[in-house]
């Protein structure tokens, strides 16, 4: 290939508008957080759960809406407004497995939807589970 | 450089049909569509049946359009993007003739005309329908995420078209003619990124058609027009930068299909791709154009990457190919 060709394409390329996406990811992101220690709080005080239970339903809370908003077809949408706002909390995560689900349910219920719902979201299972045991490791070798 | 040209003279471009999702009949060509569906499961119940429908229609369509009928055609080749051609391979049970099965990627549309055109040349096939197809659900599910996965998509990105075009190529003469074509090699301009195709492919789509024109010894103005199947926004820049840098320039001439598919208020990143990008605009728009007279000739060349995510993970760079095919608006002698 001509090393020219390469120059006139590298030329074209258009840059990444990183500052305006970290920002419009930070609020988002920001923002989910604050929806969820509202939700916790709401759990904690006016329904009168203990820490931890509420904590728990205020993560199924936003699975649910993250899950119900995926089916109508709205998060992809806000997904690409969000970037990484709407990708690193749970809601990402949920959005990842019910994704995959939807787009394998005409291959089946055990073949499609349930073999490939971890197809996106199974990576960071693999990876949560090695730096747990990592971390677990280190903890008990020098802090026990 | 070896010739890779092929010139006729008695292949005629007779009929042809396109069937499209709801927003390309939304774009800026939305009229020169002959079939259209208000949702993109087309009343299918899922998008693969979509799109083999979306295929079938095209097909009858161009055939209808022809004044012929299925029993005259001797001959149907046609390809898609999802695994093992299965769209163009299931459709093709309810059709009672031959068929061969392409994949040229995104190039398929030029491809399967071409290969056509070179059969009607040899005088052993008389009626041949080539077609392509391809579904934005169907192929991003092959090629990139699922669709409701919430991924931020960068702006180089392109959005594959929802839509199947035929045309039905004939030795009985009718008023367009195809008149030469140029099979492409495989490019390959040491491109990583699978989310911008265009600038992949532009290095092919320049080979193809310097290898055109010196091989016609014509020049680019020969042409009323030059389109280009799916370069969209970024790809075509770099098209016609490496056309400048090769004394060919083609500014003045050139349009992309991708570009021409969708208006710039419609949310498709840098523009149309996908077989059916090249296939719905050539067959729809640029036949229309040939038919009223507004043009005379045209050269177009549908560019395909050819690519699949596998190999993208094994961090392989992008071959393309870009096939050409040229159309001229002929007199019929009664």
């Amino acid at each position: 290939m001509n090393k020219n060709y390469t120059e006139i394409i590298k030329k074209n390329q258009v840059k990444p508008r990183y500052l305006r996406k970290s920002i419009v990811a930070f609020v988002t992101g920001g923002l989910v957080g604050v929806v969820g220690q509202g939700l916790s709080d709401l759990y904690r005080y006016v329904f009168h759960l203990d820490k931890n239970n509420a904590n728990s339903l205020m993560t199924v809370t936003l699975i649910l809406i993250t899950a119900i908003t995926t089916g109508l077809g709205i998060y992809d949408t806000y997904g690409q407004f969000a970037g990484a706002g709407a990708f690193i909390p749970v809601t990402g995560f949920a959005n990842s497995m019910t994704s995959a689900a939807l787009e394998s349910r005409s291959e089946g219920v055990t073949l499609g939807i349930a073999a490939n719902m971890f197809k996106l979201a199974g990576s960071v299972i693999v990876f949560g589970v090695v730096s747990a045991f990592v971390l677990g490791a280190i903890r008990y070798l020098f802090f026990h | 450089m070896e010739r890779a040209t092929y010139v006729f003279d008695r292949v005629y471009l007779k009929g042809t049909g396109t069937s499209v999702g709801p927003l390309e009949k939304q774009g800026p060509l939305g009229e020169y569509f002959d079939r259209d569906y208000e949702n993109n499961y087309c009343g299918e119940k899922n998008w693969e049946a979509a799109e083999r429908r979306l295929l079938s229609d095209a097909i009858i369509i161009a055939i209808i359009n022809s004044g012929l009928k299925l029993e005259d055609v001797d001959l149907i080749i046609a390809g898609d993007l999802i695994n093992q051609n299965v769209i163009s391979n299931y459709a093709m049970r309810d059709f009672d003739v031959p068929f061969l099965g392409m994949y040229g990627a995104c190039s398929t549309s030029m491809q399967t005309l071409l290969t056509g055109s070179i059969f009607i040349n040899s005088g052993m096939f008389n009626n041949i329908v080539v077609a392509s197809s391809s579904h934005n659900a169907t192929a991003e599910r092959q090629f990139r995420y699922p669709t409701e996965y919430g991924g931020q998509k960068p702006p180089t990105m392109t959005f594959t078209v929802t839509g199947a075009g035929a045309a039905l190529i004939s030795s009985i003469p009718s008023s367009i003619k195809i008149t030469a074509a140029t099979i492409g090699r495989v490019i390959d301009a040491k491109q990583k990124n699978p989310n911008d195709m265009g600038s992949a492919m532009a290095p092919a789509a320049s080979d193809t058609l310097i290898r055109h024109f010196r091989d016609l010894n014509i020049s680019p103005d020969y042409y009323d027009m030059i389109v280009t199947g799916d370069l969209s926004q970024i790809g075509s820049q770099v098209l016609l930068d490496i056309m400048e840098y090769e004394n060919y320039p083609i500014n003045k001439l050139h349009h992309d299909c991708g570009k021409m598919i969708y208006s710039e208020d419609q949310k498709v990143f840098a523009g149309g791709s996908g077989c059916a990008c090249c296939a719905v605009v050539t067959f729809g728009y640029i036949k229309r154009l040939l038919d009223t007279d507004q043009i005379k000739r045209a050269l177009v060349v549908a560019t395909g990457a050819l690519l699949n995510p596998m190999m993208t993970l094994q961090k392989e760079t992008i071959p393309c190919i870009a096939h050409a095919v040229a159309f001229e608006k002929c007199e019929v002698k009664p």
